[in-house]
């Protein structure tokens, strides 16, 4: 009785401290100066920008990392822990961390950017720069997911597939990513949204420009310091993606395939 | 004891909240025969004023001076708020004058003391051969800027609407230059790194920013006075402040050749009292 008087209050107390905060969010704005704020260039360049940067990012972890998760699943190499402790990593590095590494590898005295700079190419302050730093970041996301996707996939309709001629590739195609459909697509959805909350290894790396490098979160730094509105606006709208994101995942991932 | 448990912790849970909202205010603790000055100070003089604050106890034995570093517009919140000080050192006018009009200063004594100007930076082996700001409207100088809400960067582009209506530079030159800025920062502090590992060519920055360890990866180049962009610092003493004589002589001390000599020291320019 007492202990579970003490863990409801616990839990009062847990669910105010998160919800309070955010609640604040919206309590601090008008439903007018939250659409007027909408309509203002430096609330909709980050919108697009964040949006059209994640979704590329995406595109590119799912690309590289879906063949690495079957590997990875299926194939016993030497090397396989080494593969999947670095795939891993940028899970635990400090953004800021990220952003030094992104710069000592492709800025312009890097070990790859000056490279690069002898034939014209500048990664550091461009659109690009905001993609890699999304995909290093936002990548484990997805390959974690991926890969215990495809362990949970029965290898007895990948071997009965194979035995009835089908090809590898085939396998793969029509056997396996299909049965581990949910797991790649709510892997692909946490590291959209982590491309899309990216802020230190950005602003770090790319630089803050409107249109160009500055994202949702790094518009919401920049604004904070004069426009708080529109802070608070960009603000709102990552909070509403982000209860999306959780609840997509929820959804895709408790049906059965 | 029992029943009690859940009580006890919301008890503790409160007594923690109300500590740190106790913390997070401040207060003048005096102890017999020693005068505390609390001194609420810009953010941007913390190197200067820490140093200044040492030099003056040396000579007052019976002095504690305890500085209270933030925004000043942070600063200017919490004297709203009733904080306790003695001495309120700004980084704009703006908020000097709104704690003036709220009758929270002793007007008497609030006066600018100092100036702080703009200063071009360019990395020690300065790539791009940039020898002044007639040099920043060149097609691919990376420069970077402050954004416009942020007081270095909104001198900035102040600076840039001076060369624009002076026909020497003219619009083409500002419109060529915000061409070439790759950055808008919100800090000095992000700004250097960025010119020392070489990303960017060029940036603008309030001279005093540019710290001496600084200046082995940066060289810090002179802008005109004609289009350089001078902000001023007030300072003044509170009107609630218990110590008003130790405060004036406190503030007698930063204007006088020692403080001076530490504010030149970190870059900014003493105006003479």
């Amino acid at each position: 009785m007492v202990l579970s008087l003490l863990t409801a209050v616990l839990l009062a107390l847990f669910l105010l401290f998160i919800t309070l905060p955010v609640v604040s969010l919206f309590l601090r704005i008008s439903p007018e100066a939250f659409l007027s704020s909408l309509t203002e260039p430096v609330v909709l360049d980050a919108l697009s920008l964040s949006f059209v940067t994640a979704t590329v990012s995406t595109v590119i972890v799912v690309l590289f990392g879906t063949p690495l998760a079957l590997v990875n699943a299926r194939h016993d190499y030497r090397g396989r822990e080494l593969v999947d402790t670095l795939t891993d990593l940028p899970i635990v590095l400090p953004p800021a961390v990220a952003g030094l590494a992104l710069l000592m590898a492709f800025g312009r005295r890097g070990v790859i950017g000056q490279y690069l700079d002898i034939f014209g190419i500048h990664i550091g302050f461009t659109t690009i720069a905001v993609i890699l730093a999304q995909v290093f970041v936002a990548s484990p996301f997805y390959i974690r997911q991926a890969r215990a996707s495809f362990e949970t996939v029965d290898r007895l309709y990948e071997d009965a597939a194979r035995t009835l001629g089908a090809s590898r590739m085939t396998v793969a195609l029509r056997i396996t990513i299909p049965l581990a459909w949910g797991g790649l697509v709510s892997g692909a959805i946490l590291s959209f949204a982590r491309a899309l909350g990216e802020f230190g290894a950005t602003i770090m790396f790319a630089g803050n420009f409107q249109g160009r490098t500055q994202t949702m979160p790094l518009a919401i730094y920049t604004t904070m310091q004069g426009d708080m509105n529109a802070a608070i606006s960009l603000s709102i709208i990552l909070v509403v993606i982000s209860f999306a994101v959780i609840s997509a995942v929820k959804i895709v991932t408790r049906r059965k395939y | 004891m029992k029943v009690s448990t859940p009580a006890t912790l919301v008890a503790v849970t409160l007594m923690i909240i109300a500590g740190l909202l106790v913390a997070g205010c401040t207060t003048t603790e005096e102890t017999p025969g020693e005068t505390t000055l609390t001194v609420f100070t810009a953010a941007s003089l913390t190197g200067a004023f820490t140093d200044i604050g040492k030099a003056y106890e040396a000579q007052n034995e019976n002095v504690k001076v305890d500085f209270v570093f933030d925004g000043s517009q942070t600063l200017r919140t919490q004297i709203e708020q009733g904080a306790n000080a003695d001495i309120f050192v700004s980084a704009s006018t703006k908020h000097m004058k709104a704690l003036q009009g709220g009758g929270f200063m002793e007007n008497s004594t609030v006066a600018p003391f100092l100036g702080n100007s703009l200063a071009l930076i360019v990395p020690v082996d300065n790539p791009a051969g940039i020898t002044g700001l007639a040099d920043l409207n060149k097609p691919g100088v990376k420069i970077v800027i402050g954004t416009k809400d942020v007081p270095f960067g909104d001198y900035t582009r102040q600076m840039f609407e001076k060369m624009a209506a002076d026909p020497a530079y003219g619009p083409a030159y500002k419109d060529a230059v915000m061409k070439n800025v790759v950055s808008e920062e919100t800090a000095v502090s992000s700004v250097v790194p960025k010119l020392a590992l070489g990303e960017a060519d060029a940036a603008i920055v309030y001279k005093s920013d540019v710290s001496k360890d600084d200046l082995t990866k940066v060289t810090r180049l002179d802008i005109p006075a004609e289009y350089n962009v001078v902000a001023t610092y007030p300072l003044g003493i509170l009107a609630e402040s218990p110590g008003k004589t130790e405060a004036e002589s406190f503030i007698a001390f930063v204007r006088g050749p020692d403080g001076s000599a530490i504010l030149t020291e970190y870059g900014f320019d003493p105006i003479a009292a």
